[in-house]
């Protein structure tokens, strides 16, 4: 089939042809960077915390009437609580381990501060940014984190502060992120660091593989892998545990854990929010990049749709218009399916070209979107990826039409003409 | 005349009925995505105070060390320490001023049985209430000498009102806040300006409801109460002592009411940046003195998705007009031969035109309406989502009536190229054809 009178046809139907083409290209344009912006999102949601995410919850509570933690001894009293809380939960059957912690990643409320490797630098000239979790003995094990080198905390290692202390940690497990940033030799274990600018230093005993910030905005970008562990039980009239509950008895141990909490000492608060599986907090942190996934995925399907039906629509028209010179060809002896073949070789050389034109608008529309918004170059992949789509979405759409078209009888040929 | 063409376009219409369902769909769509972006962002992008603020001005210093700085490009910070914000207020330059900060006020209910409750709470100087135009239902705001004095005194919203005192008039009588008893002195209206361009940067939400107490800074400080974000600058001794640590925790808001006052603020910024440098206490002499919206704009408080969103919205509007010009174009000229024996009988050429023009027009109104249902549906859908501003998103009158506007103007702009179409066809060709 030579393509030269299909041009020469398509020339007498500018209006329609243009309107095609563009309409492919502003799909191909929207949808492909739509199409790039779910898969960033998709993957910011799947990355992993660095932590054993089954089987965790997290339990957060305030005491009521608690002593200020102003003085030595009202400390020692807020730690004594604590203690005696840590003790109930371990004590749970269906409990693994327990660890009281600041935080968790994604969890949203953050301790962040500056790693330096010499004394009494200034805060944020720091030489890296990190989150800090003060916890105990049992954190690695409760969080299911990987030591991959050094080791763990032991109950020697554990002291006890006032949240407003602070006086920081004279040893420290580090993510390896964090310590390849400062030892890019990788001989981070053993060294001294500085942290917030203090004049006391800190040694680095263990490196864990990975473990995320509790901060999930693009602030944390930064820095979402550096993360320094501390041994040490903050104190203040509010606290968080870390629970692993044995496998299969996650939903017993969150059932568990608020009777043996006011066992311990009723005067505390604790509602429906403060005992949260780890799956909830993942769930929670990441909604809005799910809605916007999953917004911007409906958006895509109703713009091919409404592609495919524009291309229906004007396909069935040029084809009720050349009925009768359809007739003649079949009458000349065309063969049904070279009929079939012409419209959908005519709709590959107009979505073709709409494609090319979309390729240029989509790159285009990317580096809109990479100055205005943060947001990485559009991989060709997703570009090439798109063209296939939009092509099959046109062939598909004109195959109705088009097989009205071949089935015109060539007797059409001879009527009134 | 107009009724004839009425009459045409709904036959029109009507003969094709799958094709008529399609434009009117994809138009509704197209507009009720459009619809519901726009009104997240106008909503987002709004003026808290739109009386009041181009005289209202944020001024920004720089306290950190010389490491890092880049003269003229390095932005100045977005928080004061408390000596700064101290030596601007007693400047006096502007017509009001005020520094303020976020905390929670631990409120203790006069009630048995009532628990206590955190509630948001602003500690701020005399000048607030004054310069942000903050209403009282009862009683006023207090005076600079209450902030000098650690008067132990408050202002509470309506809301608290409500809650503690069954709305009624609470002046004079004592709430008990952080264990410690202040009396009232006022009582707000409902005011919550959207956005909380006051709490921006420090440490509260954007949008939402508004503050439920307001106590004067130097009280709130001797009650312990601390800001909700400190930014340190240089290692600290002692966090609890914030008025002398190297922390910025307050913003300065600033009242100017001339061009000529903003120049003179402006050199009298720079002119104690300089004095501070030569102090020894600052090493960068970079200031900012943006305005109410200027500073909104800098500090991106509309969020980027909802940005994103109402730029998506709009190229799917986009796609739908080209999509109902080629569907309408289709339908026009497969009616050639009709418009031919019209011209033939006498219709002029604009009259083919007005007549669909006035088709488009309709399936444009039917758009609009079931758009207008599309965004409805678009916006139940916002206000179940987590964002702080969800509660907001309401479809008020003037984006109701811009609904249509949206709708008339894409339809008529889509029908104008197959009306041309079809107005400058001969008649004698189709008539012949017939």
């Amino acid at each position: 089939m030579t393509l030269h009178p299909m041009i020469a046809a398509l020339r007498r139907h500018k209006a329609g042809v243009v309107l095609i083409a563009l309409q492919i290209a502003l799909t191909l344009a929207i949808v492909c960077n739509a199409v790039f912006i779910i898969g960033q999102r998709i993957q910011r949601v799947n990355r992993p915390t660095g932590l054993d995410e089954s089987n965790l919850f997290l339990v957060s509570q305030q005491w009521v009437g608690a002593p200020s933690g102003d003085d030595p001894a009202s400390v020692d009293k807020l730690d004594s609580m604590q203690q005696a809380d840590l003790a109930a939960l371990r004590s749970l059957p269906d409990v693994a381990s327990v660890a009281p912690i600041n935080s968790l990643p994604l969890l949203n409320s953050s301790w962040n501060g500056s790693v330096a490797l010499q004394p009494g630098k200034d805060l944020r000239a720091g030489n890296a940014r990190t989150t800090y979790y003060f916890s105990d003995e049992q954190v690695l094990s409760t969080l299911g984190l990987h030591l991959v080198a050094g080791r763990a905390f032991t109950a020697a290692d554990v002291q006890h502060q006032a949240m407003h202390d602070q006086r920081g940690p004279s040893i420290v497990i580090m993510t390896k992120a964090l310590a390849d940033k400062l030892f890019p030799k990788g001989d981070a274990l053993g060294k001294v660091i500085y942290l917030n600018g203090d004049a006391a230093p800190t040694t680095i005993v263990g490196l864990v593989e990975r473990m995320q910030v509790p901060g999930v905005g693009s602030w944390t970008n930064s820095f979402t892998w550096n993360a320094t562990l501390a041994p040490t039980r903050l104190n203040a009239n509010f606290s968080r545990y870390a629970i692993r509950a044995k496998p299969g008895r996650l939903a017993a141990a969150m059932h568990a854990a608020t009777p043996a909490l006011y066992a311990t000492n009723p005067m505390r608060v604790l509602d429906d929010d403060s005992v949260k599986s780890f799956a909830d907090i993942r769930a929670e942190a990441y909604r809005a990049d799910v809605g916007m996934a999953i917004l911007m995925g409906v958006v895509c399907l109703i713009l091919l749709a409404v592609t495919a039906a524009g291309i229906v629509g004007l396909t069935s028209f040029w084809v009720g218009q050349r009925h009768r010179q359809i007739g003649v060809r079949r009458a000349l002896g065309a063969r049904k399916v070279d009929i079939l073949h012409y419209f959908q070789m005519e709709n590959l050389v107009i979505a073709s070209v709409g494609a090319v034109i979309g390729l240029l608008l989509a790159i285009g529309l990317n580096l809109l979107l990479m100055k205005h918004f943060e947001m990485d170059r559009l991989p060709v992949i997703y570009v090439l990826t798109g063209i296939v789509v939009v092509l099959a979405l046109g062939q598909g759409a004109v195959f109705v039409p088009a097989r009205r078209a071949s089935n015109v009888p060539p007797v059409t040929a001879t009527r009134a003409v | 005349m107009f009724a004839y063409y009425l009459e045409l376009a709904l036959r029109s219409l009507k003969r094709n009925r799958v094709l008529t369902a399609l434009m009117v769909m994809a138009l509704a769509l197209g507009i009720g995505a459009t619809i519901t972006t726009l009104t997240v962002l106008r909503l987002l992008s709004g003026d808290p105070l739109p009386q009041k603020s181009a005289q209202l001005f944020y001024p920004q210093i720089d306290p950190n060390a010389k490491e890092g700085y880049i003269e003229g490009q390095t932005k100045p910070d977005q928080l004061m320490a408390y000596p700064d914000a101290m030596n601007l207020l007693q400047a006096h330059r502007g017509t009001h001023q005020a520094a303020m900060a976020l905390t929670q006020a631990k409120v203790m209910p006069k009630q048995v049985n009532a628990r206590p409750f955190f509630s948001d709470a602003v500690m701020t100087t005399a000048d607030f209430f004054a310069m942000f135009d903050a209403p009282f239902q009862y009683g006023g705001g207090w005076t600079a000498a209450d902030d000098d004095g650690r008067a132990q005194l408050v202002v509470i919203a309506g809301f608290l009102n409500d809650k503690l005192f069954a709305g009624a008039n609470s002046v004079g009588r004592v709430i008990r806040i952080n264990d410690h008893d202040l009396r009232i002195v006022g009582v707000l209206k409902p005011w919550a300006p959207q956005p909380r361009f006051y709490a921006q940067d420090l440490g509260g939400r954007s949008y939402g409801d508004g503050d439920a107490v307001f106590l004067p800074l130097q009280t709130a400080r001797a009650m312990e109460m601390g800001p909700q974000d400190t930014e340190c600058y240089a290692a600290v001794p002692d966090i609890r002592h914030l008025e002398t640590a190297p922390c910025e925790w307050l913003g300065v808001w600033v009242e100017l009411d001339s061009g000529a006052a903003v120049a003179d603020y402006k050199t009298f910024l720079d002119g104690y940046v300089k004095q501070q440098v030569a102090l020894g206490r600052f090493q960068r002499t970079e200031t900012s003195l943006l305005d109410l919206m200027g500073w909104l704009r800098q500090e991106q408080v509309v969020p980027d998705d909802v940005r994103l969103q109402a730029g998506l919205a709009f190229g799917f509007l986009l796609i739908c007009v080209v999509n109902t010009v080629g569907l309408l174009l289709a339908k026009c000229l497969r009616r050639s031969a009709e418009i031919g024996v019209r011209r033939a009988l006498g219709a002029t050429r604009r009259e083919i035109f007005t007549q669909f023009m006035v088709e488009a027009g309709i399936v444009g109104l039917a758009g609009g309406v079931l758009g207008l249902l599309f965004a409805e549906l678009g916006l139940l859908g916002i206000r179940h989502q987590p964002a702080e501003y969800a509660s907001l998103a309401h479809l008020d009158t003037w984006m109701f009536m811009f609904t249509f506007v949206v709708a008339l103007v894409a339809s008529l702009v889509a029908g104008i190229l197959p009306a041309w179409r079809a107005c400058v066809l001969a008649p004698a060709p189709q008539l012949k054809a017939a």
